[in-house]
């Protein structure tokens, strides 16, 4: 089968480039895979605004030709709610981090999800916050070791997908930066979504993380995505002795027509308009 | 003509303001003493086809007032002290990234959750220094409820013209106060509108340092696609680490408020021509203040006043050109002396005392008139 080759430059600033990851680094992989979702979604750039946080996965948005707000700390969401419900027809999707998205903009995700706006969050989840030098995040595994937990994390992680579900989100998914196929189409998916879309993906950072949790090199890194990975259909019948270590991908969880705050909000304008 | 006189709150004059000047968008979080201009405006904007949103925090309010502005809204919220706090962060980026939008704060005094209830001025210094780094930022002190109404208005005007934050600081007595007021019809006063930029999308830049002049904010999703970054950015909106670019970007913030105080600046002057003692006040003590004059006044102590109506920038050259042949300065102020500052710092040579009153209660034209005698004995 020949495939048409993607042109990545109809949607990338390539005067913003060089991008800031490091080598081997797995943003540049969900980038793709989202510039690919987008083309396939059949938006215009005009109508797609992205917002995003701080930290390396937050500077995705300087790099691709859309409507593209570089945030606060944590808040992309609360600027991509501003918008949406200001401008109901554009899309609005939000890049944040795992720190960015859970830790100091964890309030916003779950009223987010509570809500049910439609907008469409992707969580580069890399367990760390990388741009400051690899400290723990709200996702990093238990056990495992960080600039700022030298003898080992004993704080829980969250379960993205878990969280975003319990808290009213429609549609819920996980993926990896290996799984790049798979990546693009539970992005497709997630955008033609309406209401609140969540997309774990798991990536790599290998210079925070790897580096003191023995994958140093991005391969490794790679490697643990791709085995630890398990298809939620499969994890049906598995044991949580066996699912231990390990995270579930797929498209978790999916509620359709389910009322959408925008679309609700301007409903009811509807039945109290006066002149 | 007949006028549309109503008698109206403060803060409800606030919100009437901000539905005559356009807004048409709101976003907030319930504290005391401002969430009437919010309960009000879920009835009122929702009904002109508007968007009103209680969001899950002060920081998500702000952060969704700004969103909505970056896509073309004329927006606002309303907050008091501890909100305000939290809005620092995205008052910064408002600055920063030259988003437009009102913030009303109806002040508290003390620290922390401090006096929710009770009047006071405690915001002033918030305001102008609340967040970090550089900036210039435009401030507005009404001191009456007709005051509230049409002083909003101006800070749309100002925030669309300057792209930039506009803080009006109230207090808990012009807030909840009720009072005659005026209310204008839209064609009789200056409303500023977002316009789209006067150039094709190829030839827009967001940001303009060098020209002297205020680009236009391209609503978003009107074919302008450009990037909007907290970091140091260049005229493209990219960030930027060349130095001169670091330079341009912060004199600019200060440039375009600083250069232009001539249109930015409001204020009254009160019995000064002949005053040989001068206050400075602004705001609910800018009321105690006129009667105290007059009281003095009568007691054949002349006293004038100076009141600020834009508090920031501060209207340095006034101040500085009054205290040249009034001598003595009074600045009461229900906060331990924030304002008192600037008026030193202008002062040539004049003597500077205050008056603060921090009990939670009001200051009262008795208590003004006897600084002014015990002043005037010095």
């Amino acid at each position: 089968m020949i495939k048409t080759k993607f042109d990545y430059n109809k949607y990338l600033r390539k005067n913003t480039l060089p991008h800031i990851w490091c080598p081997g680094c797995g943003d540049g992989i969900i980038l793709k895979a989202l510039l690919r979702a987008i083309d396939k979604s059949g938006y215009s750039k005009d109508e797609v605004v992205i917002t995003s946080g701080i930290g390396c996965a937050s500077r995705l948005p300087g790099y691709v030709d859309f409507n593209t707000i570089h945030t606060t700390h944590g808040r992309a969401l609360t600027f991509a709610i501003g918008i949406k419900m200001y401008k109901p027809r554009l899309k609005v999707i939000t890049i944040s981090g795992d720190g960015d998205a859970l830790a100091i903009g964890g309030n916003h995700f779950i009223h987010a999800a509570r809500r049910n706006i439609d907008l469409t969050l992707i969580v580069f989840n890399n367990y760390t916050y990388g741009m400051t030098g690899g400290q723990y995040s709200p996702t990093q595994p238990l056990d495992s070791y960080s600039t700022t937990t030298p003898f080992g994390n004993i704080e829980p992680p969250f379960d993205v997908c878990n969280l975003a579900q319990a808290a009213g989100a429609t549609w819920v998914g996980r993926s990896t930066s290996y799984h790049a196929v798979q990546l693009e189409k539970f992005m497709v998916d997630a955008l033609n979504h309406t209401g609140f879309s969540v997309l774990d993906v798991i990536t790599n950072c290998h210079i925070s993380y790897g580096r003191r949790n023995k994958m140093k090199s991005p391969v490794e890194m790679i490697k643990y995505q791709k085995e630890k990975a398990v298809p939620a259909r499969s994890a049906e019948n598995m044991t949580p002795e066996d699912l231990a270590g390990r995270f579930k991908t797929g498209i978790l969880f999916e509620k359709k027509d389910m009322p959408e705050f925008c679309g609700e909000y301007y409903k009811k304008l509807e039945t109290i308009k006066i002149k | 003509m007949t006028k549309n006189i109503k008698l109206m709150q403060g803060n409800e004059a606030i919100a009437e303001g901000a539905v005559i000047a356009g807004c048409d968008f709101f976003a907030g979080y319930p504290i005391t003493p401002s969430s009437e201009v919010a309960e009000i405006l879920s009835s009122k904007l929702p009904k002109i086809g508007r968007v009103f949103l209680q969001m899950e925090d002060e920081i998500a309010a702000l952060g969704a007032v700004l969103g909505a502005a970056l896509g073309g809204a004329k927006a606002i919220t309303a907050s008091s002290g501890p909100g305000i706090s939290l809005k620092q962060e995205h008052i910064g980026y408002a600055s920063m990234c030259e988003i437009p939008c009102v913030i009303i704060n109806v002040m508290r005094g003390g620290p922390s959750t401090g006096l929710p209830t009770l009047p006071a001025q405690g915001d002033v210094m918030q305001a102008k220094w609340g967040t970090h780094g550089d900036h210039a930022i435009i401030a507005i002190t009404p001191s009456s409820v007709n005051e509230s109404l049409y002083e909003t208005i101006r800070a749309f005007n100002l925030a669309v013209k300057y792209r930039t934050p506009v803080l009006i600081l109230t207090d808990e007595i012009i807030g909840h106060m009720r009072e005659k007021v005026v209310i204008p019809d839209k064609n009789d006063v200056e409303i500023i509108d977002v316009k789209l930029p006067g150039v094709p999308p190829e030839k827009y830049n967001p940001y303009n340092y060098t020209s002297g002049k205020v680009t236009p904010l391209a609503p978003m999703g009107e074919g302008y696609r450009y990037h909007v970054t907290g970091l140091i950015h260049g005229e493209t909106g990219f960030p930027s680490q060349k130095t001169d670019v670091i330079q341009n970007a912060q004199n600019w913030l200060m440039d375009k408020i600083y250069k232009n105080i001539k249109d930015i600046e409001k204020f009254e002057e009160f019995q000064i021509e002949d005053a040989d003692i001068l206050l400075v006040a602004y705001g609910s003590t800018s009321r105690s203040s006129r009667q105290a004059i007059r009281m003095a006044r009568s007691a054949g102590i002349k006293a004038g006043m100076f009141r600020p109506i834009t508090i920031w920038p501060f209207p340095d050259e006034q101040v500085s050109k009054l205290s040249k042949k009034i001598k003595k300065i009074l600045v009461p102020e229900m906060n331990m002396g924030q304002i008192i500052f600037e008026v030193q710092r202008n002062a040539c040579g004049s003597s500077v005392y205050g008056l603060n009153v921090v009990s939670g209660e009001p200051i009262t034209p008795d208590q003004i008139y006897e600084k002014i005698k015990e002043i005037s004995k010095t």
